[in-house]
């Protein structure tokens, strides 16, 4: 069973987490299709670091964790508040 | 007679051949570098040689040959799909399948057993509906089966309606097949290593170089190669090779695990899947039964295997296998599937010039190399992406134009 740290629950299966894909900067709603299609479709898939929206799903919780891909080590998880200020979260950068 | 048998395999009259040597010399050009020595690569190279009578071409293979994808997947060819796209491309795929062994002179043990998917719901019970009549509106054979068929194809499989999830109808597509990975990919590299392809082992590709955005030359371990043209088929790294090269990919990478049994005596014929329960299994000829799931939750770079995967695989499984709960794992591994966002692999132009890639393949590669590699090497020869392969282009993306292809792997992700 591999364990992941939830910012709010402690640690837990990692069976009751959801990953939400990487933290990257939504376009507006002005820019291009391209620049929507990057940002819906397209990857930067890196081999080794990678900061992620992840969920604990029985708490509905979304938080932040660090990790690395080539060795599967989970590096450092802790809330989205600290890596957004309180009013840019408004809304969702989701 | 096991000393007749013996006499003639020490027979110096009988020399074994050797398919291909281990290393050769590396030339500083070539007209065309296929980055990646698996199937989907070497079946490119072969066809280059043999179709289209370009030789001078070199297979660069970090590890050894065919190490990846191509020895770690569970070996099935099917053309049932959803779409008209997927199914015209997998079934050229499967013509070119059932031929192979004559061509290379070669067996790759292509055998051919049937393939059921199970629908244990309405809704999948439609899909089934809905696959079989585009397969046969195609010319493809798949039909949509009740129990009483599905019972009298493969009567070890547990028909009781007392369970979580009785069988209510199943998609039978007959081709369905299952051959020998490893012997695919010997086959395609003695072809093209016959035919004047050079094929180098152990050579990793460390940097890309273009000129006026048109590729000019791969760097490696061994030295840099300048070069015409490059086909990129590296499923499992395909991000991080495209990377070099200075673009992004509509690809996550992440794991997918199977696992074999001990082997036994051959008791099932079909190949057996099932999209609700998220197993598929089949018995190869060596008796070991093969077992896979879906793909793991989280994108890694790391081909291990969990407790987690094959203890949810067994609990599946044994609803449809209940006889096998005594049945051991003889061996189990994970590979790196190239996931993209609509299940359809990625073929064609890249934003670099005479960098085609060859990606997106998650976790239906292997039943497409024969086709992937005569395209592509179509592709090269005659630079214009056939029509076959324009619906998988790169920019569909951009265009949003996805392919949606859900039949591509045969357990629901």
């Amino acid at each position: 069973m591999k364990i992941m740290t939830c910012p709010l629950n402690g640690p837990r299966n990692i069976q009751e987490f959801q990953c939400g894909g990487p933290v990257k900067a939504m376009p507006g709603a002005q820019d291009s299709d391209t620049a929507w299609a990057d940002y819906v479709f397209l990857d930067e898939n890196p081999r080794g670091f990678v900061r992620e929206w992840w969920c604990h799903l029985p708490s509905s919780y979304w938080f932040i964790a660090e990790r690395d891909t080539a060795t599967d080590a989970i590096l450092k998880t802790y809330p989205a508040s600290e890596l957004f200020a309180p009013e840019k979260t408004v809304g969702g950068s989701q | 007679m096991p000393f007749g048998l013996l006499k003639y395999g020490l027979s110096k009259e009988y020399p074994a051949r050797r398919q291909f040597p281990a290393s050769s010399e590396m030339k500083d050009r070539y007209d065309v570098v296929i980055i990646g020595g698996g199937g989907h690569g070497l079946a490119a190279a072969y066809y280059l040689a043999k179709v289209h009578g370009i030789t001078d071409v070199a297979v660069l293979e970090k590890g050894w040959l065919a190490s990846g994808n191509t020895a770690r997947n569970t070996a099935i060819v099917r053309s049932n799909y959803l779409t008209p796209e997927g199914v015209h491309f997998y079934d050229e795929s499967v013509k070119l399948f059932e031929d192979l062994s004559n061509e290379f002179d070669f067996n790759i043990l292509y055998s051919k057993r049937g393939h059921l998917t199970l629908a244990h719901t309405d809704a999948a019970l439609r899909t089934a509906r809905w696959r079989a009549e585009v397969n046969k509106h195609l010319g493809v054979r798949s039909r949509l089966i009740y129990p009483d068929e599905i019972a009298e194809i493969c009567p070890q499989l547990n028909m009781s309606r007392d369970v979580r999830l009785p069988i209510l109808g199943a998609l039978y597509h007959e081709p369905g097949a299952i051959a020998r990975h490893d012997g695919v990919a010997w086959g395609y590299a003695r072809g093209a290593f016959e035919r004047g392809v050079h094929i180098h082992q152990q050579t990793e590709v460390t940097g890309i170089e273009t000129d006026n955005g048109k590729v000019s030359a791969v760097q490696t371990n061994r030295g840099r190669i300048k070069c015409g043209q490059v086909i990129q088929a590296v499923a499992g790294m395909s991000s991080e090779v495209a990377r070099l090269a200075g673009f992004k990919l509509p690809i996550r990478s992440i794991p997918l695990q199977a696992c074999v049994s001990e082997p036994v005596k051959r008791f099932l014929d079909p190949i057996v899947v099932s999209g609700s329960l998220h197993v598929y299994v089949s018995q190869s000829s060596r008796g070991e039964l093969v077992m896979g799931g879906s793909v793991d939750p989280y994108t890694l770079y790391q081909a291990r295997s969990t407790l987690d995967f094959k203890e949810g695989l067994m609990g599946h499984l044994l609803e449809l296998f209940p006889f096998l709960s005594q049945m051991k794992v003889l061996r189990q591994w994970g590979g790196v599937a190239d996931m993209t966002p609509d299940f359809a692999p990625v073929m064609g132009e890249t934003p670099v010039k005479n960098y085609w890639i060859d990606a997106g393949w998650g976790t239906w590669g292997f039943k497409a190399t024969p086709v992937c590699g005569k395209r592509m090497a179509e592709t090269v020869a005659s630079g214009k992406v056939p029509e076959l392969l324009q619906p998988f282009a790169l920019d569909r993306f951009d265009r949003f134009e996805q392919l949606g292809e859900k039949g591509a792997a045969s357990v629901g992700h």
